[in-house]
C-alpha cells in the first residue's frame, strides 16, 4: 500500500468551503471512542478508537522495580513504552523499538510523573504500556489519553487524569487534531498534553513553522478538546463499572422474577461493536 | 428505597469530594485547601471523614494484616515469600513456628509451599517483615487459592463478617481471607468452586446494592445446577 | 499467585480435578475454550484478524509488499512471520528481542501454515527471478491466558483467509483475494504427570511437564508438530494425542474458513 501521494508536492489540504479533505472544519476533533478494562492480565487497561488510530493502553504497577539498580528509594519510578505494531502503519514497520519510539516513551513518562503519587510507592515502578495497533497521526496523544484511563482503571493513586490532543497548521489555516494526510503535508504540529483541573501542561512539543499568534490559536484549539476528553475518559471508567447485577445473572434461572426495580435504569451503554468479547 | 441493581455512584482521580466540615480520609488528597479523590472508587462519608474507597488498586501491607502467600525463594536462615504486594517479603526463621536450624529452611517450607501469615511489621520505606507466630499461622494443604483485588477484601468478609459466614454456611467449606486479595477455600471440590464463584460475583459487583441476595441467588442455583459449577 | 512459580497446592487442586476428567473451568480434558475472530480488524493491513481462545487475545496483521524471491525458489513469493510478546500481555513477558520462545512460537506457526500449502505461493510469482509478493505474517500478543501457539495460528489462519492482494497500488492489475488453497488447524495438548489437556488455561500451562502441537489439514493429515518443555510423551500418548488433534481441528476448521 505505497503512498502514490508522495509523489505530488503541493496537496490542497483545505477545500474551497473552507472544510478538510475529510468534512472537517478547523476546530472538529475526529470520532473518539474509550473503553476502559478491555484486558485480563493487565492491573488497567484502555482501548481507544481516535478516528483511524487504534490504541491499546495497559498498567502493571505499582510492581518491584527491575532493574534493581534503578530503584529509586524515595518514589516509584513512571516508566511508559510506547509502540507500533508492524502492521499499524502503510509501510510496514520492523518490530522494536526505533529513536522516534523511544523519545515518545520518555515524554509520555514523564507527562505521568507529574501526576501519580510516587512517593507512596519507594522503590517501585508504575509500568505504562502503549501499543499502537493502527495509526493515523495523534497516536501519542491516542496512547496517553488511554493510558490515563488505563492508570485509573488499576487503581494508581493519581491527582487527576491527563488528558492530550495536538493542533497543527496545514495550508496556513491553524486546525485541531490533524489526521495523517494533514500531519504529513501540513506546515506544523504541536501535540499537548494537560491537567485537565488545574490546566497544567505536562507534555509540549512542536515542529513546523508557527507564529506565537498561530500558536496561541494552537493551544486554544487543543486546550478546548482536552475538556471534551477528559469526558470521555471519565465516562468510560464509569461505564466499566456500570452494569447492573441483573446482567450477569444471565442464564434464566429457575428462581420467581426478581421483583420490578423502583429506580429510573441506567442510559444504555453507547455503541460498541468492537468490544473486548470479539465478533 | 435500594432495589437490587442500583449502584453507589463513582469518582474518579481529581474530582473534589469534599464537603463542608468533612476532614480528608484514604483514598483523597488535598490541594488549594481542597479535598479530592486520589484513586477511582466510591465516595464515602464516615465520622467526619470523606474517603474514597478504591476500586482496584496492589495491597499495601500494614502491620497485623492477615496475608496467604507464596514460598518463591529460600536462604539458609529466612524465606522469601509472595504476598502480591509491590514488596517482596521475608520470613525470618525466627518468625516460624519451628525450631530451624541455620540452613535447614527447607525441611520446613519449600519453594511452592502456600502459608498464612500476617505481617510483622513494615517501615519508613515500605520493607516488610512477615511472621508466622499467631495462632491461625500455617502451611496450607489442599482446598484451592483464589485471587481478588485487595480493595474488594471487606466486602468479602462483610460487616462483622456477615458475608463470610453467609458464604460459610451455604457452602460448607473453610474460608480464611488474606487482607492482601488471596482467599483459601478448604473443603470438597464441588463447594469450594461454588464458593469461587460467589466470591467472584462479590468482586465483580462490590460496589452495588442487594449483593447479599445476589450470593444467595448464586449459590442456591449452582447447587441445583445438574451440569456442576461454574467456572472458578 | 506468583507469577513465575505455580504453588503446591494448585498442582494438587489442578491433578485431583483431572483424575476424574474435570478442569477449573468446567472443560472436558479434551474441550478447547471458546474461540472468537474479528476479521479485517486493522485497516493499514492487507489482512488482519484478531483472535479470542478463551482469554488469550492476539492480532494478526498480514503485509504484502513486492521484492525478490529467495534464490533456491525463483518462482514463489516469501512468507515471513513473527511474533511480538509485548509486555502489555502479561506480567512475564519484558521488552526486548524475542526470546526463544517467541522464535519458536513464530517458526511452529510458520511452519502450519508453509507446510499445508496454505497459500499457493507460486502464484505469488510476479516475474520470475526477479519480482514477487513478499508477506508479512506479524503477530502481536494482546492478553496471555495460555495457549499461544494455538491463538497466533488461528488468528494467522483467520487473517491470511480475508486477504486482498494490493496488485492495483504495484500498477500490476486489480486487487486480489490471497489465493488460499488449505486450512490448516493447530490443536495443541499439555502434559502434566499423566493427563493430557487439550488447549491448555495458562494455569495449567504453567504446570505443564510436556507440550505437543499438531497441525493438520482438511483431509486430517499432519502436516507440522512441535514437542516442547522437558518431559515426554509415549508413543501411545502421541497417536491419542494426532487423533484428538484430527476431532477438535475438524471441529474448528468451519470457523477459519468462515468470513
Amino acid at each position: 500500500m505505497e503512498d502514490i501521494e508522495h509523489i505530488e508536492k503541493q496537496m490542497k489540504l483545505i477545500r474551497a468551503d473552507g472544510r478538510r479533505l475529510d468534512g472537517r472544519k478547523p476546530d472538529e476533533l475526529r470520532p473518539v471512542r474509550i473503553e476502559a478494562g478491555v484486558l485480563r492480565r493487565a492491573d488497567g487497561s484502555a482501548y481507544i478508537e481516535w478516528g483511524g488510530n487504534k490504541v491499546l493502553a495497559a498498567v502493571y504497577g505499582p510492581r518491584e522495580a527491575h532493574p534493581r539498580h534503578l530503584q529509586d528509594p524515595a518514589r516509584a519510578l513512571v516508566q511508559c513504552r510506547y509502540n507500533m505494531a508492524p502492521f499499524s502503519v502503510s509501510d510496514r514497520k520492523r518490530p522494536g523499538p526505533d529513536r522516534r519510539s523511544v523519545e515518545i516513551s520518555k515524554v509520555i513518562s514523564e507527562a505521568f510523573s507529574a501526576v501519580v503519587f510516587r512517593e507512596q510507592f519507594p522503590r517501585t515502578s508504575v509500568d505504562i504500556f502503549i501499543e499502537v495497533l493502527q495509526a493515523d497521526a495523534g497516536t501519542r496523544c491516542a496512547g496517553l489519553t488511554a493510558a490515563s484511563v488505563a492508570l485509573a482503571d488499576a487503581g494508581v493513586p493519581m491527582r487527576d487524569l491527563v488528558a492530550s490532543c495536538a493542533s497543527g497548521k496545514i495550508d496556513g489555516v491553524v486546525c485541531l487534531d490533524l489526521n495523517k494526510e494533514e500531519d504529513n503535508f501540513g506546515d506544523a504540529d504541536c501535540p499537548l498534553a494537560i491537567v485537565p483541573r488545574t490546566g497544567e501542561i505536562v507534555l509540549l512539543q512542536m515542529d513546523g513553522h508557527l507564529t506565537l499568534d498561530e500558536f496561541e490559536k494552537a493551544m486554544e484549539l487543543s486546550i478546548g478538546a482536552t475538556h471534551r476528553l477528559y469526558e470521555m475518559q471519565r465516562d468510560a471508567l464509569r461505564r466499566r463499572y456500570s452494569t447492573t447485577l441483573e446482567d450477569i445473572l444471565k442464564e434464566p434461572p429457575p428462581l420467581p422474577a426478581p421483583p420490578a426495580p423502583e429506580f429510573e435504569p441506567p442510559p444504555p451503554p453507547p455503541e460498541d461493536d468492537f468490544g473486548p468479547e470479539g465478533i | 428505597m435500594e432495589s437490587s441493581g442500583s449502584l453507589r455512584p463513582i469518582v474518579i482521580p481529581g474530582e473534589a469530594v469534599g464537603g463542608p466540615g468533612l476532614k480528608p480520609g484514604p483514598g483523597t488528597y488535598i490541594e488549594g485547601g481542597q479535598v479530592f479523590a486520589a484513586q477511582l472508587g466510591i465516595r464515602n462519608e464516615h465520622d467526619g471523614l470523606v474517603s474514597v474507597i478504591p476500586l482496584n488498586g496492589r495491597y499495601i501491607p500494614q502491620r497485623g494484616d492477615a496475608v496467604i502467600g507464596e514460598v518463591v525463594d529460600l536462604g539458609p536462615s529466612h524465606w522469601l515469600v509472595d504476598i502480591n504486594s509491590p514488596y517482596p517479603a521475608p520470613l525470618h526463621a525466627t518468625e516460624s513456628p519451628w525450631r530451624v536450624e541455620f540452613g535447614d529452611t527447607s525441611r520446613y517450607l519449600k519453594v511452592g509451599d502456600v502459608i498464612m501469615g500476617h505481617v510483622l511489621s513494615v517501615d519508613e520505606i515500605k520493607r516488610v517483615q512477615l511472621t508466622m507466630q499467631e495462632r491461625e499461622a500455617r502451611r496450607l494443604n489442599g482446598g484451592i487459592v483464589m485471587e481478588i483485588s485487595p480493595t474488594k477484601v471487606p466486602r468479602v468478609i462483610g460487616k462483622q463478617g456477615s458475608m463470610i459466614s453467609l458464604l460459610t454456611e451455604l457452602t460448607g467449606c473453610h474460608i480464611y481471607v488474606g487482607q492482601n486479595g488471596r482467599i483459601w477455600l478448604d473443603g470438597e471440590d464441588r463447594d469450594t468452586a461454588v464458593a469461587a464463584s460467589a466470591i467472584r460475583l462479590i468482586e465483580e459487583r462490590a460496589q452495588s446494592y442487594g449483593l447479599t441476595e445476589a450470593v444467595r441467588e448464586l449459590i442456591e442455583r449452582e447447587r441445583r445446577s445438574t451440569t456442576g459449577p461454574r467456572p472458578a | 499467585m506468583s507469577e513465575e512459580i505455580v504453588s503446591d497446592l494448585m498442582r494438587a487442586h489442578v491433578y485431583r480435578l483431572a483424575s476424574t476428567g474435570q478442569r477449573v473451568d468446567g472443560r472436558a480434558l479434551d474441550e478447547p475454550r471458546k474461540l472468537s475472530l474479528e476479521r479485517t480488524y486493522v485497516k493499514t493491513a492487507e489482512g488482519s484478524a484478531r483472535a479470542k481462545l478463551g482469554n488469550t487475545d492476539v492480532l494478526v496483521g498480514i503485509k504484502m509488499s513486492v521484492g525478490e524471491p529467495y534464490p533456491d525458489t525463483p518462482n514463489t513469493g516469501v512468507l515471513s512471520t513473527s511474533v511480538e510478546m509485548v509486555p502489555l500481555a502479561s506480567p512475564t513477558f519484558e521488552a526486548g528481542p524475542p526470546r526463544p520462545d517467541a522464535i519458536e512460537l513464530a517458526r511452529v506457526v510458520d511452519r502450519g501454515i508453509r507446510e499445508s500449502k496454505m497459500v499457493n505461493m507460486e502464484k505469488l510469482c510476479i516475474t520470475p527471478k526477479e519480482k514477487v509478493w513478499i508477506m508479512f505474517i506479524d503477530i502481536h500478543v494482546l492478553d496471555y491466558d495460555g495457549n499461544l501457539f494455538d491463538a497466533c495460528s488461528y488468528g494467522a489462519t483467520a487473517a491470511l483467509g480475508s486477504t486482498v492482494v494490493p496488485a492495483k497500488t504495484q500498477g500490476l492489475g486489480d486487487d486480489f483475494p490471497l489465493p488460499v488453497e488449505h486450512w490448516p488447524v493447530s490443536v495443541t495438548t499439555a502434559k502434566i504427570k499423566d493427563v493430557l489437556f487439550v488447549d491448555p488455561a495458562l494455569d495449567e500451562e504453567r504446570m505443564s511437564d510436556a507440550r505437543i502441537t499438531v497441525t493438520t489439514d482438511e483431509n486430517g493429515d499432519i502436516r507440522a508438530m512441535q514437542k516442547g518443555l522437558s518431559g515426554s510423551f509415549t508413543y501411545d500418548e502421541v497417536k491419542r494425542i494426532i487423533e484428538t488433534a484430527q476431532r477438535v481441528g475438524r471441529g474448528i476448521r468451519p470457523l477459519l474458513r468462515s468470513s
